[in-house]
């Protein structure tokens, strides 16, 4: 057995690095104080950005990654994992993120794609990545170019649970469908859902998909969160949710402890009691086409 | 051992009982290795703990990796802090895990066990992109053991009874204090249980 001296960036290692903040909860802060306060909520990381989703809807105009001097600003503060957002296809943003020394990537359909057709070849990075996606064949296709981490798409900026669940429930019904299927009808399957047949094989085995799946997009409550818990999330993304309510704090702690306790009930509604005021939402019925992020990379 | 009728004091009549602390982190991962690591012990179960009445008949605990603010801070909030401080059991910790047993951490955010005498530093290696999988020399282990460090603590001091079981330049990486093992990588990634053989044995298991 020969074993290789030092390794950086292995699959091992990206993929592991996700294990670890299973069960948790990371936040979207624009700030290093609203970072601190991420931190002392419990939170297992935080997305530095310079708006929240909610925001970058509401500013309109060419989304980017943020400004570094911001990102740096937010990995001083806390002792946390801080990830960033490149652009869909924008490999220099995330060479860039990886320079500045963030621990992960999200390519990420709330900003606006920098490339139509390709999403960055993820494996050329030795910092991990977290991809958005709507169904199996798309988190398969991310995973294929080298995601170590799923999260269901959602749609951000709405404070509106119904996207989240709709892609978990396709991600956990289109891995559910693949039990008893043979090898034959699997690779029927990879066809149809346009993804590799090693990949849904592997699903099929494992009966969950081979990284890490978040839930990501609309969460905005306890209960929000311990719902997509229940529905099969390893843990949670909630952006705007946080700092658009009315007592950030307490919002943070709350979210914290119902997905520690998403399966208690008795707890969920203890730490549901007085946040104030969720976020107000949107309706994701009511968005123009050229307003729906999730559509964003496929 | 294979040949042990279950009957005589030779090995364990009975299966043993490991919990895995679940309040965040790779419970599953640990969960997996130790099954694995007891597949040939009929009636050994793992299971996961998330409350102090989970603790009672287990043998040995597995704290994961994870962010040790975060299970810190629920460990507090979900009334664990003494009855893990007390645990009598053997206790199995992993990275997040070193960092809760140890008794100092250079962080005031983390509120540690102090099961084993030891300081430890938290993000020793740096960022993400300097955790590093390498090839490493254990004490007690014939061949070399390849250990993913993913944000790894060190220890940086240790205290009496404290036995060093491999060190790297960054610091000391396996230490075993009693009936205790602390890893700053992770033997549950990757799928060599030699460690938690190791493990199991120190238990008498």
């Amino acid at each position: 057995m020969k074993l290789e001296e030092l390794r950086f960036g292995t699959e091992l290692i990206k993929r592991g690095f996700a294990s670890m903040q299973k069960g948790g909860v990371i936040m979207d802060v624009v700030n290093a104080e609203q970072a601190e306060l991420a931190e002392e909520a419990g939170a297992v990381a935080v997305m530095a950005l310079e708006r929240v989703p909610a925001d970058i809807r509401a500013a309109g105009g060419v989304a980017r990654m943020a400004d570094p001097q911001k990102i740096v600003e937010i990995i001083d503060a806390v002792s946390i994992p801080v990830m960033g957002k490149a652009r869909i296809g924008h490999f220099v943003e995330a060479q860039i993120l990886e320079a500045l020394g963030v621990d992960m990537v999200d390519e990420s359909e709330v900003l606006t794609p920098a490339d139509e057709q390709f999403h960055i070849d993820k494996t050329r990075f030795s910092v991990p990545f977290v991809c958005g996606a709507r169904n199996l064949g798309e988190a398969l296709r991310r995973i294929d170019e080298g995601a170590a981490m799923i999260r269901t798409k959602g749609e951000a900026g709405t404070g509106n649970v119904v996207e989240a669940v709709r892609h978990m429930r396709a991600i956990m019904g289109g891995i559910r469908a693949l039990s008893g299927m043979d090898n034959q009808e699997l690779v029927d399957r990879a066809r149809d859902i346009e993804a590799p047949a090693a990949l849904v094989i592997e699903c099929a085995q494992r009966g969950r998909l081979p990284v890490v799946n978040f839930s990501a997009g609309g969460i905005a409550t306890p209960a929000d969160a311990a719902l997509m818990m229940q529905l099969g999330a390893d843990g949670v993304f909630v952006g705007s949710g946080i700092f658009k309510s009315s007592n950030p704090e307490a919002t943070a702690r709350a979210i914290v402890e119902a997905v520690n306790h998403y399966d208690d009930p008795k707890i969920v509604a203890e730490v549901s009691k007085g946040l104030g005021e969720a976020m107000k939402g949107l309706d994701v019925h009511m968005l123009r086409e050229d307003e729906v992020l999730q559509t964003r990379g496929r | 051992m294979s040949t042990c009728s279950g009957k005589t004091r030779c090995c364990r009549p009975v299966g043993v009982k490991i919990g895995v602390l679940a309040l965040q982190g790779d419970v599953a991962e640990h969960i997996t290795a130790f099954r694995e690591a007891l597949a040939d012990r009929p009636g050994s179960t793992v299971v996961p703990v998330r409350h102090a009445a989970d603790l009672g008949d287990l043998d040995a605990l597995a704290i994961p990796g994870g962010e040790s603010t975060t299970i810190s801070r629920l460990i507090g909030k979900n009334g664990l802090y003494e009855p893990l401080a007390g645990f009598e059991g053997g206790i199995f910790a992993t990275c997040a895990g070193m960092v809760l047993v140890a008794d100092r951490v250079d962080d005031p955010r983390v509120r540690t066990l102090g099961l084993i005498p030891m300081h430890v530093a938290r993000n020793a290696f740096g960022r993400q992109v300097d955790s590093r999988e390498t090839s490493l020399n254990i004490a007690g282990l014939a061949d070399p053991f390849r250990a993913v460090f993913i944000r790894a603590p060190v220890a940086t001091e240790i205290g009496s009874g404290v036995e060093v079981l491999a060190r790297i330049p960054e610091g000391i990486v396996v230490v075993r204090h009693g009936r205790h093992m602390a890893f700053a990588f992770h033997p549950e990634l990757g799928g060599d249980l030699r460690l938690h053989r190791t493990f199991l044995e120190g238990l008498g298991i």
